[in-house]
C-alpha cells in the first residue's frame, strides 16, 4: 500500500467522489485561489493548505467554487443546494468560524429532515479545520466538535490518520445527512499506508488502534496518535493500554468503548475539547451510567483547561493534552481504587 | 405601463390564489383567537399581491425561500390547502407531517424550501437552490422573500453578494410591510431605502406597490427573463403594509388602530385587483364572487378535517433525525 499523508488522502478522496458524481461540488473561500489577484495565477492556492489543489483543473470552476469569505452564505448554500439535489461539500476554513454561520448548521441544516417530516434529504458535507498547536491564538485553534455532537440532526467525524480520513471522508459525502468532517491541522502531514480505490468507513464504527487489558483510553482526533505513543512506551514496562479512536463522535460507538471497560476496568479520556460539557464528560458519563460496576478506579479526564487558547506558545503547549498528561492520567488509573461499600 | 396582455384564465388563477390567501388568514385569525391552533401564527392579510404577483411566474421546477410569514408564499406557490392546514394544527399527513408547524411549512415537490422561523435565514439557503440551478443548468428560477425585517440581517448581504458574483438565478423579493416585529421602517431601516441597498451589489432593483398585484407581476416578470436567460440576479422592493400585527394575538400597541382601518378601506389587494380585472381585462365580477364561494367552502371543508385528523403517533417523536444514523 502507497504511503500517503493526510492532506494527500483528503485531496485523492475529493477528486475520487466528484469523478464518481457529477452532483459533487467543493466550495470555499481560497479553494482554487487567485480569482481577481493580479498575479494570473490560474490556481494560487488550492486551498489554504493545499487540500483542494487540482480539483479546478480537473473539474472546472463551475463545480469548485471559489467564494467571497462570507461563510453564511458558503454553508447556507452548501445547505440550500443539498436540499435541492447538489452533494456539496463546503470548506469552512477554520472551525473557530463556526461562530458567524451556526444559524445555517444548528437551526437549519441540523433540522431540516425533522420539521420537514422526513421528505428531504441534506446531503452536505462540511470540511473544516481544528486543533492548537500553532501559536494562532484564541480565534484558529479550537476544537468544536463537542459543541456540534449536541446537535440532533447532523453527524460529527474526527479522522486520526489518513486512511481514515480517506475512507470516511467518502462515507461523509455519500451520506444523505449533514456531516462535519474536522481535519486536525497537525495532521496533514503525517503519513501512513492509504488503500488504493474505493472505500468507506461506516460511522458510528470506532477502531481500537492499540489491543491492552490494563487499562481503555479513548481519545478523539489527534490525540489518537499521541494516546497509540504513550500505548507503546507503557507496553515496554508491561502496561497494556487499549486506546479506542470512536472515529466519529456523532454517531458514537458506545459499544465499543463499554467492551473495552468491561475488559479492563479503567478509562482514560483524552480530548483536545474543553471540559465542560464536551467529549471527554460524555464518555465518563457514560462509563458511570453504563459501566460503573465494571470500573475499578476513578475515570480519568485528560483536556485542556476551562480557558480561551492563548497565542503564547508555552502557553499553548500547557493548555494542549500531551504525552506526558495522558502518561500520568494512565498511571493514576492503575494506583487508584474505587472505595467500593457493601 | 408596461406592455402586458393578461389572459383571463390567468387572472382568475391569480385571483383564487389570492382569495385563498385571504381567507385562510382570516379563518386562522378567528381559529387562534379561539385557541385551536398551536404555537405562533404570522398572518399575511394585506400582502396577498405580493405573494401571488410572484409565483404566477413560477414552476413547480422553480424554487421559492419563505419566511416564518409563509402561509401565502405556500398558497401561492401551489402547496395543497388541506395538506398545509393539517400542518398548522400538526396532523399526521399534514406537509411536514405535523412536526414543523406554521413556521416551517415546506414542501419540496412544489418547490417550497420552507417557512423559516429564523429572520434571513432563507437568503443563503435560496442563494443554494440556486447555485443548483445554476450548477446543473435547469434553466430554473429561485425567489427568496425577505421581510423589511431581515433585510438588516447579514445573511441577506451575504446571500446578496454571492448571487451577484456568481450570477446565480436568484430573485431578492422583498415584502416591505411595515414593521420588523414591533419596530417601524422609518426608525430600523439606515439609508431608508431597501431596493436601493441591494442595487449597491450590482443588480437591477425596483420598488413597486405590493398591493397592486399587476405592478408586482410585471416587475418580477422582468426578473425572471433575466434570471431564466443566465444575466443574474434582481431584487424586487413590494411596498404592502400587513393587516394584523406580527404574530396574531400581538395587541399592536406600536400602531394607531386607523391605520390598520386606512389599509383595509383604501388598500386591500383584492379590491384593487377587481377593480382593475374587470375595468380593464373583461372579468366579471359574478365569476370571482363564484370563486370566493368555493374558496369559502374549501376553507371551512379543510379545517373541519384538519381538526378531526389524528394526530401522529408517539414513536414520531424520534423518526426523521437523520436519513440513517
Amino acid at each position: 500500500m502507497p504511503m500517503k499523508s493526510f492532506r494527500e488522502a483528503i485531496n485523492d478522496t475529493l477528486k475520487q467522489e466528484m469523478r464518481r458524481d457529477p452532483r459533487v461540488i467543493v466550495m470555499g473561500e481560497d479553494v482554487v485561489g487567485g480569482m481577481g489577484g493580479s498575479s494570473g495565477v490560474a490556481e494560487a492556492a488550492g486551498g489554504t493548505f493545499g487540500v483542494t489543489a487540482g480539483l479546478a483543473a480537473e473539474f472546472g470552476r463551475r463545480r469548485v467554487i471559489d467564494t467571497p469569505i462570507t461563510e453564511s452564505a458558503i454553508v447556507g448554500a452548501a445547505g440550500g443546494a443539498a436540499l435541492t439535489g447538489l452533494r456539496p461539500v463546503a470548506e469552512l476554513m477554520f472551525i473557530d468560524f463556526i461562530g458567524v454561520c451556526l444559524d445555517q448548521i444548528l437551526n437549519q441544516q441540523a433540522k431540516f429532515r425533522y420539521m420537514f417530516g422526513g421528505k428531504c434529504t441534506v446531503p452536505v458535507t462540511i470540511r473544516t479545520l481544528m486543533g492548537a498547536g500553532l501559536g494562532a491564538g484564541p480565534q484558529h485553534s479550537q476544537s468544536l466538535h463537542g459543541i456540534l455532537t449536541s446537535i440532533p440532526g447532523i453527524k460529527v467525524v474526527l479522522p486520526s490518520n489518513a486512511a481514515d480520513a480517506k475512507g470516511l471522508l467518502a462515507t461523509a459525502i455519500r451520506d444523505d445527512d449533514p456531516v462535519i468532517f474536522c481535519e486536525h491541522k497537525f495532521l496533514y502531514h503525517e503519513t501512513c499506508e492509504v488503500p488504493d480505490g474505493e472505500y468507506l468507513i461506516p460511522f458510528g464504527e470506532a477502531n481500537v488502534t492499540r489491543t491492552g487489558a490494563h487499562v481503555t483510553v479513548v481519545a478523539f482526533s489527534r490525540m489518537v496518535m499521541l494516546a497509540n505513543k504513550v500505548a507503546d512506551k507503557l507496553a515496554k514496562e508491561g502496561i497494556s493500554v487499549e486506546v479506542i479512536d470512536p472515529r466519529t463522535t456523532s454517531p458514537l460507538d458506545r459499544d465499543s468503548i463499554l467492551e473495552s471497560i468491561e475488559k479492563t476496568g479503567r478509562l482514560v479520556v483524552v480530548d483536545e475539547g474543553t471540559p465542560l460539557c464536551g467529549m471527554a464528560s460524555e464518555i465518563a458519563s457514560l462509563a458511570a451510567c453504563e459501566a460503573l460496576s465494571a470500573l475499578r478506579a476513578p475515570v480519568q479526564k485528560v483536556t485542556p483547561p476551562h480557558t480561551p487558547i492563548p497565542a503564547t506558545p508555552h502557553l499553548e503547549q500547557d493548555w494542549l493534552p500531551s504525552l506526558d498528561k495522558i502518561e500520568r492520567a494512565i498511571r493514576a488509573t492503575l494506583d487508584q481504587k474505587l472505595a467500593r461499600t457493601g | 405601463m408596461a406592455d402586458h396582455s393578461y389572459d383571463p384564465i390567468m387572472l382568475l388563477d391569480a385571483y383564487r390564489r389570492m382569495r385563498a390567501i385571504r381567507e385562510f388568514e382570516e379563518r386562522m385569525r378567528r381559529e387562534v383567537q379561539a385557541g385551536t391552533v398551536p404555537g405562533f401564527v404570522h398572518l399575511y392579510c394585506g400582502q396577498e399581491a405580493v405573494a401571488v404577483g410572484t409565483c404566477m411566474h413560477l414552476l413547480d421546477s422553480d424554487y421559492i425561500g419563505s419566511t416564518h410569514r409563509g402561509h401565502g408564499h405556500c398558497i401561492a406557490k401551489g402547496c395543497d390547502i388541506g395538506d398545509m392546514l393539517l400542518e398548522i394544527y400538526c396532523k399526521q399527513g399534514g406537509l411536514c407531517n405535523g412536526k414543523g408547524g406554521s413556521m416551517h411549512i415546506a414542501d419540496l415537490r412544489k418547490g417550497m424550501l420552507g417557512a423559516n422561523a429564523i429572520v434571513g435565514a432563507s437568503p443563503p439557503i435560496a442563494v443554494g437552490a440556486a447555485l443548483t440551478q445554476s450548477t446543473l443548468q435547469t434553466g430554473g428560477v429561485t425567489v427568496t422573500f425577505i421581510g423589511d425585517g431581515a433585510s438588516n440581517q447579514g445573511t441577506v448581504a451575504e446571500s446578496l453578494n454571492m448571487a451577484s458574483i456568481l450570477k446565480l438565478p436568484l430573485i431578492f423579493l422583498y415584502e416591505n410591510n411595515g414593521y420588523a416585529e414591533f419596530t417601524g421602517i422609518s426608525y430600523h431601516l439606515g439609508g431608508g431605502n431597501i431596493a436601493r441597498r441591494a442595487g449597491g451589489f450590482g443588480m437591477p432593483a425596483e420598488t413597486v406597490d405590493g398591493v397592486d398585484f399587476f405592478a408586482v407581476y410585471e416587475a418580477v416578470g422582468r426578473a425572471v427573463v433575466r434570471a431564466r436567460a443566465g444575466e443574474g440576479p434582481s431584487a424586487v422592493e413590494a411596498v404592502a403594509m400587513r393587516w394584523y400585527g406580527h404574530f396574531e394575538g400581538d395587541m399592536q400597541t406600536y400602531r394607531d388602530p386607523q391605520e390598520v382601518n386606512r389599509l383595509r378601506a383604501g388598500s386591500d389587494p383584492l379590491v384593487k385587483f377587481e377593480e382593475r380585472a374587470v375595468r380593464e381585462f373583461g372579468i366579471g365580477a359574478d365569476e370571482l364572487r363564484e370563486i370566493d364561494d368555493e374558496i369559502a367552502e374549501l376553507i371551512e371543508d379543510k379545517v373541519v378535517l384538519a381538526k378531526a385528523a389524528p394526530i401522529p403517533p408517539r414513536e414520531a417523536l424520534h423518526t426523521d433525525v437523520y436519513g440513517s444514523y
